[in-house]
């Protein structure tokens, strides 16, 4: 059983939801539905299994839905049809309090833009996951101490996120992820906005973590580079569609389609 | 001129429907009134009854509490002073009762209200154009009938207040709820808060500004309502205001109406005062 199962998900944003899936069913393209419907095509009949202990990278354009993607993992956004399984338990399923607690205790996510509480300390942004869940409150500073150390952290618990930069912003929101210790980490385009120095130091940081840790690891990136150096397995996702899924190895040799050529040319660049 | 023929009026409809209002539920409304005064006479029997100078020194602890700054404090405390020696303490107590009275219940109502119209844009799409209303609505319109309900006095004063200052609270609050970050919302639904943890722990502090700014409005309005209010009843600076007008005693309204923009200055520095992000106030 894999960790994360997704079977012939679609997702369309628009009312004409329905209309749209037709279209697509029949073979028309995502520019094709949305001139004829006004419906934008977020992801289009993708199917991908994710195992337990890996980082699996999901790269794609801007507007390749590999973002809309991602939030289905944890039900930030519901899809349209298919279904989605997480330890074999059909997630899509769920109720309100039993999704609450598989986001509390099963998932959690970084940001793009962090996500932090700007009221809040790094001390309390970092214990969020946990407060929210009820732990009480010595626990949340323990835990929370360690992880704001285990990033590197110490010493800021006190200052406000507006008072960091950028990279120790994120390293805020990583401390926040793995403090709810969930087996699932959802990645989105975490490093994307910190400069290119900081994102290296980022990126071993996250390798040197997930090598005690082995977490399942969903890691989304517009970068062909952060994908090889994070990822062992990438999926390449253009206009909502699968392109490929491979090793970074598969991707470099054996490139499906011009698409992922392009990626791969630009790189030996 | 307009056909005679296409003219229709409401009037007599409306008449018919606030006679029967007044007819029926007279016993109820009175009851209701009842209980209003009771707080409303008891806050003021307090605020009057207390040694002047205890009330200014709470004024200005509160004050250097939000605050936090020694000259903003002492230019509170010494404008208070100023409306003691005028002459118009005891009027002023009786306006400050019923501000605060019209403001706990603007707030009671504005900030559920706000809350619930962030979250439904249907709600918002049909309370919209009803706020507008209240805030346009010449205010003698709704005095009618408030004080056919009500009586005359201070309760139809203070509703009165309410319906004309509680708008911008409920604009504000939605506003101030509907402008948190979208992505801390999504990062605080992805660890799994619940609505009140949502809402009460992330939500209204954000929107806290917006909020106060609302609060800070809600008692403006309700302080240009005085002077409206005291035809109909109620005590205090607006009083004054009236039979300075009544007189032509120049400057017996003007010494009331000073004291009307003095207890404005002190409620506005106070509430602005709270209403600043907490962390900027530490730094």
């Amino acid at each position: 059983m894999s960790r994360v199962e997704v079977e012939r998900v679609y997702k369309i944003f628009g009312r004409r939801a329905d209309e749209a899936m037709k279209l697509l069913q029949e073979g028309r393209s995502k520019a094709d539905v949305l001139a004829s419907t006004g419906c934008v095509v977020g992801v289009n009949d993708l199917s991908l299994r994710i195992e337990a202990g890996e980082i699996f990278v999901i790269m794609g354009l801007s507007g390749s839905g590999k973002s809309t993607l991602v939030r289905h993992f944890n039900r930030l956004i519901d899809p349209t049809s298919g279904t989605i399984r997480v330890d074999g338990r059909d997630i899509l399923q769920f109720d309100r309090r039993t999704l609450r607690d598989f986001r509390r205790k099963t998932i959690s996510m970084v940001f793009q833009s962090f996500g932090l509480l700007p009221h809040k300390s790094v001390l309390d942004n970092v214990a969020y996951g946990l407060k929210v869940r009820g732990e009480n409150r010595a626990d949340c500073r323990e835990r929370a101490v360690h992880w704001i150390e285990a990033v590197g952290l110490t010493g800021f618990e006190h200052a406000y996120p507006h008072q960091l930069s950028g990279g120790m912003r994120q390293r805020v929101g990583l401390a926040r992820a793995l403090a709810t210790d969930t087996d699932i980490i959802l990645m989105d385009e975490a490093f994307s906005a910190l400069d290119p120095l900081i994102r290296a130091e980022m990126q071993d940081q996250l390798l040197a973590l997930q090598q005690q840790l082995h977490k399942t690891i969903v890691f989304i990136t517009h970068d062909l580079d952060e994908a090889i150096r994070l990822g062992n397995r990438i999926a390449i996702l253009k206009d909502g569609e699968l392109v490929q899924v491979g090793t970074p190895d598969d991707i470099l040799q054996n490139p499906a389609d011009d698409y992922v050529e392009r990626f791969v040319q630009r790189r030996a660049k | 001129m307009f056909p005679e023929r296409l003219t229709f009026s409401i009037a007599d409809a409306v008449n018919a429907w606030v006679d029967a209002l007044v007819t029926h539920y007279g016993d109820l409304f009175r009851q209701f009134s009842d209980a209003v005064l009771s707080i409303i006479v008891a806050l003021e029997g307090a605020l009057r009854g207390a040694p002047w100078w205890l009330v200014l020194i709470v004024i200005v602890a509160i004050a250097w509490h939000a605050t936090r700054r020694v000259v903003p404090t002492i230019v509170i405390g010494a404008l208070l002073f100023l409306v003691g020696v005028m002459g118009l303490w005891d009027k002023m107590m009786q306006t400050l009762a019923l501000m605060l009275v019209a403001t706990s219940i603007s707030v009671l109502i504005g900030v559920p209200l706000g809350i619930l119209s962030a979250r439904s844009d249907r709600l918002r799409a049909v309370l919209t154009p009803l706020l507008d209303i209240m805030q346009t609505m010449p205010s003698f319109v709704y005095l009618i009938p408030v004080l056919m309900l009500f009586g005359l006095g201070k309760v139809p004063a203070i509703l009165a207040t309410v319906i004309y200052a509680v708008p911008p609270l409920i604009r504000l609050t939605d506003l101030g709820i509907r402008q948190v970050d979208r992505e801390v919302m999504e990062a605080v639904t992805a660890f799994g808060a619940s609505r009140w943890q949502k809402l009460l722990g992330v939500q209204l502090p954000l929107a806290l500004p917006s909020i106060m700014a609302g609060v800070n409005q809600t008692t403006m309005m309700a302080l240009s309502m005085v002077v409206i209010a005291s035809m109909i009843g109620a005590r205090g600076l607006g009083e004054e205001v009236l039979i300075g007008i009544q007189t032509l005693d120049v400057g017996r309204g003007l010494q009331a109406g000073l004291a009307i923009v003095i207890l404005a200055v002190v409620f506005d520095r106070i509430i602005q005062a709270y209403g600043r992000p907490r962390q900027e106030v530490r730094s």
